[in-house]
């Protein structure tokens, strides 16, 4: 039973005194309830009561700052943060590759770190500080690990290249440019398939060999 | 110790477009914001073969938020697909019948106000079929393979002189299915403008093919079909033609009455925009005890899908890289419930080349001559298969160089005889060719009032950086700074160009910007009254004549030239491998790729370019394979996490050389591809390093550690 109450608290990064998730199970047991009766079913589905119902219950609200901007967003429980970012927020900068975490293409900050994205479901970033890479140079003047891929030719077609740099920046941060191979190795997540790698490498190698905080 | 030099090459001009690659402003085509933009989610076939016999959509519809379910039952006619039922062989049509020709074929289109309510809703489609027996073995079904219509067995000299020679090798070599897999999902989103009008954003390596194809099949004049995609996320062959999927979101697009974007998932991607197929080859070599080829026998049979007939050149590379003179060839079909193929770099070289490279390194063992003599002995002087004069052939520098970089001189003759730190260590080499074309574009010129030079073609960019190339072939010809140029690409409504595929890009559009450029300056020396183009001040001149502008659209193509010599770009790739003796692990030690692809118009992007077919070419050889359980006829690892590609970790540095001679012939910059050489022969380099390394030769690809211990 101690299991089953667990399950009901709201989870960490919700913030506490939000009651919507309770809410929420108020309004679904009604929606049960409605469901359960055929004929107030099919006439709920008539008049496009279930669109109706299921627009106001499969919403949560969900407050992050990207790149610095407050938002505050009704999102579906389901929705992943990278869905969140490309289709409601128009940040394209972060790419689709997988959807499963295997490609990191979506690879994004939050509150500092490297993510996937697309693993991430936007409700768990409630409250949270996301860095894409439309946030990471200051207006025009790029940031160095921008430079380095520039001058490098990190990169090709450019589809991998906004993940490739988060995580770039975030193997740095985390101390994991020591040497080529440790580059390498942390840099395994981030697929790319025209196979610009060694370039990558020298990029990284360039930025954390030239002592400049990223 | 890793020595090189300080963080690479990084030495000229960045790519043009880099600055919106590296800040994410680069738009590809899921990213165009389009009012009111609906999502399509496919729902695919759970049999190989067979007929639907019930489709379920019910649920589906009845979901949050779902506009529309489209299966072949209630699709609209498709003008261009109506002829008579059943589908001819051809293209797959979608939506068209209750036909299933392979497992995870669509058999629906979901169409809902947002990704997550689509996604869902297509959980709900179920469906019931007739099965049919599948075949989709490879193996089992060679037997059965045919030769394509128009394709014939080639016979230079004596058939199979290869069994007369002193010296025979004799062995198959088998590669699987590799999947092109670009980092980008391929994608489209279509607008209807007008009844016949419509716009897509979509993923294409030519926007006028795509043009063509769309305006055929929902018969409507090719202007009234604008296709738009200015950045392509790679490709690599699988954006070369029009796709079920693409027709099925102009399709949804019209039934919805809203914009429809679909993007195909990751699994997707490996049973709709083709592959590298499965391909069975057997190679007979024979030569003299001094090395001389007497005869070379060269046999395949490549998977094909059971709608439609894909061939490749998987022999010809047999006919022309080695004077030899009795060569004969063999190629066919092998019809399957799978999906079409579709070319992928190096279409059929690459394949080929694996096969014929690996036999080369048999027997230069068996003739106990270095592999690289072995191939110089056997050098074409002329091509083999016409006859023709070559208009550049610098392979034998192209060898010499990349001797000398990877350290040649420290491999030996004797496999498994070398250890460092307690790897196998070996040396390998395999190279290819590819024909050079130049074909027909036209480029408009235009001169700003302000300087600025604006260049404008249809061409797409996939990532080799054309427009870098092209800015560069301007800068050059025009005097003015890269930094003042624009070249607008990637869309229907500019002058025709290709199709980016076959390396023919920078030589076909380079040539027609050559040409405009040219054409500009001369029209820019008629104002001025001058014959001298050396200092020419456009902008003066402009302001002088009070002209807002002054431009030019000139049509370029390849002449008599191509007639009269045999065009070819050359690689040849070496790679120093450790292989671990007690887990058969391989590791990339040192890779060399060397070019022999005349002139370099933009050598920054052109080593990234070789750096990347290297890669690609050692994910061929070393891991990538797309397996299927016979008993369903599915794929079982159509993902990242079980189809492995190289990552980071897999890979050295991988150092790209040129000859870096121009072509006196091809074109006015001297400059041939190299997009498909770059991967051509670097399986069959590993696949010998490793021979080298162990003793252990492998025929079927990838090599991976369970074949080595």
């Amino acid at each position: 039973m101690e299991d089953d109450k667990s399950l009901l608290k709201p989870q960490q990064g919700l913030h506490p005194e939000d009651n919507s998730r309770r809410n929420f199970l108020k309004q679904s047991t009604l929606l049960t309830a409605v469901a359960l009766t055929p004929v107030a079913a099919v006439k709920a589905a008539e008049s496009h009561m279930d669109e109706k119902i299921a627009e106001a219950f499969e919403k949560l609200p969900l407050k992050m700052e990207v790149n610095g901007v407050a938002k505050s967003l009704q999102v579906e429980p389901r929705a992943t943060l990278l869905d969140i970012l490309r289709e409601q927020l128009d940040l394209t900068g972060t790419k689709k590759g997988c959807d499963h975490g295997q490609c990191g293409a979506c690879t994004v900050h939050v509150d500092g770190h490297r993510v996937n994205s697309c693993l991430t479901l936007g409700i768990m970033v409630n409250g949270k500080k996301i860095t894409t890479i439309e946030g990471l140079a200051k207006g025009d003047d790029l940031h160095p690990m921008q430079e380095a891929f520039l001058k490098h030719d990190g990169f090709q077609c450019g589809y991998c290249t906004p993940g490739q740099i988060m995580s770039a920046v975030a193997c740095i941060r985390e101390g994991h440019a020591n040497s080529e191979m440790e580059i390498r190795e942390y840099m395994s997540g981030n697929i790319c398939r025209c196979g610009a790698y060694p370039n990558i490498v020298n990029a990284i190698q360039e930025v954390k060999e030239g002592g400049i905080a990223v | 110790m890793e020595t090189k030099t300080k963080f690479g090459n990084s030495e000229g001009p960045s790519r043009v477009d880099g600055r919106m690659k590296v800040t994410g402003r680069a738009k590809y085509s899921a990213e165009y914001s389009v009012k009111g933009v609906t999502y399509g989610v496919l729902v695919g076939s759970t049999i190989a073969k067979g007929t639907i016999k019930t489709i379920d959509t019910k649920k589906a519809e009845g979901a949050p938020g779902v506009l529309s379910v489209i299966t072949y039952l209630n699709a609209p006619k498709i003008p261009g697909y109506q002829t008579d039922a059943p589908q001819p062989k051809g293209a797959l049509k979608i939506f068209y019948d209750n036909q299933v020709y392979f497992n995870g074929q669509p058999i629906a289109l979901v169409v809902a106000d947002s990704f997550e309510r689509a996604l869902f809703a297509a959980s709900l489609v179920s469906a019931t079929y007739d099965k049919g027996e599948h075949q989709t073995n490879l193996k089992a079904n060679i037997a059965n393979g045919t030769a394509p219509r128009n394709g014939k067995d080639y016979i230079r000299g004596q058939e199979d002189a290869y069994k007369t020679a002193p010296i025979k090798i004799e062995q198959e070599y088998i590669i699987p299915t590799e999947v092109h897999n670009p980092m980008e999902l391929h994608a489209i989103i279509a607008r209807w403008d007008a009844d016949d009008k419509i716009t897509v954003y979509d993923k294409t390596q030519g926007v006028k093919s795509t043009q063509r194809s769309i305006a055929q099949a929902f018969k409507l004049p090719p202007e009234n079909v604008q296709v738009t995609a200015p950045f392509v996320g790679g490709a690599f062959g699988a954006a070369l033609r029009t796709w079920p999927h693409e027709i099925a979101a102009v399709l949804a697009a019209k039934v919805v009455k809203q914009p429809v974007k679909l993007v195909l998932s990751r699994a997707d991607m490996f049973t709709s925009v083709g592959y590298r197929p499965h391909t069975w080859q057997k190679i007979g070599l024979g030569a003299t005890a001094d090395g001389k080829l007497v005869g070379i026998t060269h046999e395949a049979a490549g998977q094909t899908s059971a709608y439609e007939d894909f061939t490749e050149g998987v022999v010809n590379i047999s006919q022309l890289m080695y004077a030899c003179p009795n060569v004969n060839t063999k190629y066919k079909i092998v019809s399957l419930n799978v999906n079409t193929p579709a070319p992928m770099r190096g279409p059929g070289e690459a394949t080929g080349a694996f096969a014929l490279e690996s036999a080369l390194d048999e027997l230069s063992y068996a003739v106990n001559i270095d592999p690289i003599e072995l191939r110089v002995l056997n050098y074409a002087e002329t091509d083999p298969s016409s006859s023709r004069p070559y208009s550049s052939k610098f392979l034998k520098d192209a060898y010499q160089l990349g001797a000398d970089k990877i350290g040649w001189s420290n491999r030996k003759q004797q496999p498994g005889s070398v250890t460092e730190s307690g790897w196998l260590t070996g040396y390998g080499m395999g190279g290819g060719l590819f024909g050079a074309y130049r074909g027909a574009a036209t480029v408009t010129a235009r001169m700003m009032a302000d300087g600025t030079l604006i260049l404008q073609t249809a061409v797409t960019d996939i990532g080799p950086g054309t427009g870098t190339a092209m800015v560069n072939i301007a800068s050059e010809l025009m005097g003015v700074p890269a930094a003042n140029i624009r070249f607008d690409m990637g869309d229907s409504s500019l002058p025709p160009s290709p199709t980016q595929g076959g390396s023919q890009v920078t030589s076909t559009v380079g040539s027609a910007v050559n040409d405009a450029c040219k054409e500009l300056k001369d029209k820019f020396m008629q104002l001025n009254g001058t014959n001298e183009g050396g200092s020419l001040d456009f902008v003066k001149i402009l302001k002088d004549h009070n002209l807002p502008q002054l431009e030019v659209t000139t049509s370029s193509k390849g002449g008599a030239e191509q007639g009269k010599y045999a065009m070819f770009s050359w690689s040849v790739h070496f790679m120093k491998v450790l292989v671990n003796p007690v887990t058969g692990v391989v590791k990339i030690d040192k890779a060399v790729s060397v070019a022999d692809c005349g002139h370099v118009v933009s050598p920054k992007t052109a080593r990234s370019q070789i750096i990347g077919g290297s890669i690609m070419g050692t994910g061929m050889a070393l891991m990538e394979e797309a397996v299927i359980d016979h008993r369903y006829g599915r794929l079982v690892n159509n993902n990242f996490g079980d189809y492995h590609v190289p990552v980071n970790a897999d890979i050295p540095q991988v150092e790209a050389l040129f000859v870096n001679k121009p072509d006196p012939y091809i074109n006015p910059m001297g400059a041939k591809g190299m997009g498909e050489i770059a991967t051509i022969g670097v399986a069959a380099a590993i696949a010998n390093a490793v021979y080298n390394a162990t003793g252990k030769r492998v025929r079927d690809l990838p090599i991976t550690p369970d074949k080595l211990i």
